[in-house]
């Protein structure tokens, strides 16, 4: 029954078979900034989807072109095959964005009711409050929430038009371990009921604990996409840290050196695997010391993706 | 998840364009009168300054009637005026600040209902500050006017708040979240003395006089005073026409800055 009623609803809306939000070939200019740069994303019906990258990647500017809060300089992009401006498109998302407040002299319920006004079959807001871990709270008024309350009334205000799509703009910057946790839960229970999710995020963590598939953007461009196993084995996997004369320069063009940097004395190295840079480095530095090997976590991984060494996200 | 059926959908969406529109301005209000800087800066100043020239230059007379009749239309003016552009001018720009209108620009909304709701609570504020003139008038002012007087009167405050909503919403989009509220005074207040607001324009300066007819102030403020045929213009249509073009004026300018603040050059 369940699988029926899915495939008369693909029928019914998709252009491509499967594809619910396309970019292709987007590009879009902030007075001198390209933020994107030709990109071109496609995101299945019931999969998630993270866009990873830095500050200023260029990730919310995608959003807000599949979304529809803005439109490409060149290139297109399209919701369910049509334009994401238009508004029986957008009765089908539902967007949680980074925002400092809200106003503060509307109640948790008022503020729910408002948004829910705008879908043709909300669901109802003792239920989104209870699935949103906010039950009670229904009286209080905005400003006086908690930080997690705050961000958990975001995510009720983006589900409660009961969306197909669910965009997360940065949805736990800011947010304590177990809100986080709470709210990823929330995600997952949205998208394992064939839902889609797209979902912008700078922490590497995030998009491995919830995406089926993580693009990963860099100065407006699409710099790797694959799953969350394929972009950690496509990333340098080991750091080498000797005390050395070694020219950065040179250990650049040693074999399976991803990123050389000098730090003091120390230079270090992200290597695809460690033996033979370290064989090298050994061979023709005798006077090399303090030799250290170890295995690049995830963040760091996502550091020498888009190799920027300013933007580590904390 | 179930869909409507064809036949019903035409009704239902009419339904919930009600829903829409009742739901945003029931927040509109109750998002305002819960803040007291709302409530005082739209309703004290006005009552205020009435109360205070009023008493002091009540019993005198100008443009034949009394200066408490007089200023009880420029005073609904100023009132007017004030909650128009600083319900839009402050409200849009504190909103578009918090994040909050990209919100609301992402969700599914229709743009007019937002536009709407500030609107209509505008409006519903210049009526309420001009009853509450009316009441000081009679009480304090001794200010006896004709039914039909006072409801022609009322009719043309209430409705000279559209062109400072179209004005107060380009400020809105024009001043970020700090500098709205100086920007609205520094427009607010001038616009009120050189427009005859405050003092009759009888009694000013020649110059004053001669700079008036430039500014939307005067011209309102005339058409006020018109129920009273303390006006100073010979025909209330340039001055209609004059505030007409003033709000498409900055109506246009509202729609492009609105176009322009559409995306955020952010991440």
């Amino acid at each position: 029954m369940q699988a029926t009623l899915n495939t008369v609803h693909n029928m019914e809306h998709a252009a491509t078979p499967g594809t619910v939000l396309e970019l292709r070939q987007a590009t879009k200019d902030y007075g001198k900034v390209r933020a994107l740069d030709a990109v071109s994303i496609g995101i299945n019906r019931g999969e998630c989807v993270a866009l990873l990258g830095p500050n200023g990647a260029g990730k919310t500017t995608a959003v807000g072109l599949l979304l529809g809060l803005d439109r490409p300089d060149s290139g297109q992009a399209l919701m369910f095959g049509a334009d994401p401006f238009a508004l029986q498109n957008r009765v089908r998302t539902g967007t949680m964005m980074q925002v400092t407040g809200m106003p503060d002299t509307l109640t948790v319920q008022e503020h729910l009711e408002g948004f829910a006004s705008y879908y043709p079959a909300p669901l109802g807001v003792a239920q989104i409050l209870a699935s949103t871990g906010l039950s009670g709270l229904e009286k209080r008024l905005y400003g006086k929430l908690s930080g997690g309350q705050k961000q958990r009334l975001h995510l009720a205000i983006s589900l409660v038009g009961d969306p197909e799509i669910l965009f997360l703009d940065e949805p736990t910057t800011g947010l304590d371990v177990n809100t986080r946790k709470a709210l990823w839960q929330l995600v997952r229970e949205f998208r394992d009921r064939n839902r889609t999710v797209v979902l912008t995020t700078h922490y590497l963590e995030e998009a491995d604990a919830l995406a089926d598939r993580i693009v990963v953007l860099n100065h407006g461009r699409v710099v790797a996409e694959g799953t969350p196993d394929q972009i950690r084995a496509s990333t340098a996997g080991k750091r080498i840290r000797a005390v050395t004369g070694f020219r950065v320069e040179e250990a650049r063009e040693l074999p399976g050196v991803a990123r050389a940097v000098r730090d003091g004395d120390t230079l270090e190295l992200h290597v695809t695997e460690a033996e033979t840079a370290t064989r090298a480095l050994l061979q023709r530095d005798a006077q090399l010391r303090d030799l250290e090997v170890t295995t690049i976590g995830l963040d760091e991984a996502f550091i020498s993706l888009t190799g920027d060494a300013r933007e580590v996200p904390s | 998840m179930t869909r409507t059926v064809p036949v019903s959908a035409r009704a239902q969406r009419r339904r919930s364009l009600v829903a829409i529109y009742w739901t945003e301005f029931r927040n509109e209000v109750l998002k305002n009168v819960r803040m007291p800087v709302f409530l005082v800066s739209s309703l004290a100043f006005p009552l205020m300054f009435y109360a205070l020239f009023g008493l002091i230059f009540g019993r005198e007379s100008v443009a034949g009637v009394t200066t408490a009749t007089y200023m009880l239309a420029t005073f609904g003016t100023f009132g007017v005026m004030g909650a128009a552009l600083f319900g839009f001018g402050v409200g849009v720009a504190t909103e578009r600040g918090q994040g909050w209108m990209v919100l609301k620009r992402a969700s599914p909304m229709p743009p007019l209902a937002y536009f709407a709701a500030k609107t209509l609570l505008a409006v519903m504020m210049g009526g309420l500050i001009t009853l509450l003139l009316f009441v000081l008038g009679g009480l304090i002012g001794g200010v006896s006017l004709p039914l039909g007087t006072l409801a022609s009167m009322f009719g043309i405050l209430v409705s000279g708040a559209i062109p400072f909503c179209a004005m107060g919403l380009a400020f809105g989009y024009m001043a970020g979240p700090n500098s709205a509220p100086i920007l609205v005074n520094l427009i607010y207040l001038p616009m009120g003395f050189f427009g005859g607001l405050w003092m009759p324009l009888p009694i000013l300066p020649a110059f004053i006089q001669g700079l008036a007819p430039w500014l939307p102030s005067y011209h309102f403020g005339q058409l006020a005073l018109s129920p009273l045929g303390a006006q100073s213009i010979a025909s209330p249509w340039p001055s209609v026409a004059y505030l007409a073009a003033f709000t498409a004026i900055f109506l246009a300018l509202a729609t492009v800055l609105y176009r322009r603040d559409r995306g955020r050059p952010v991440g």
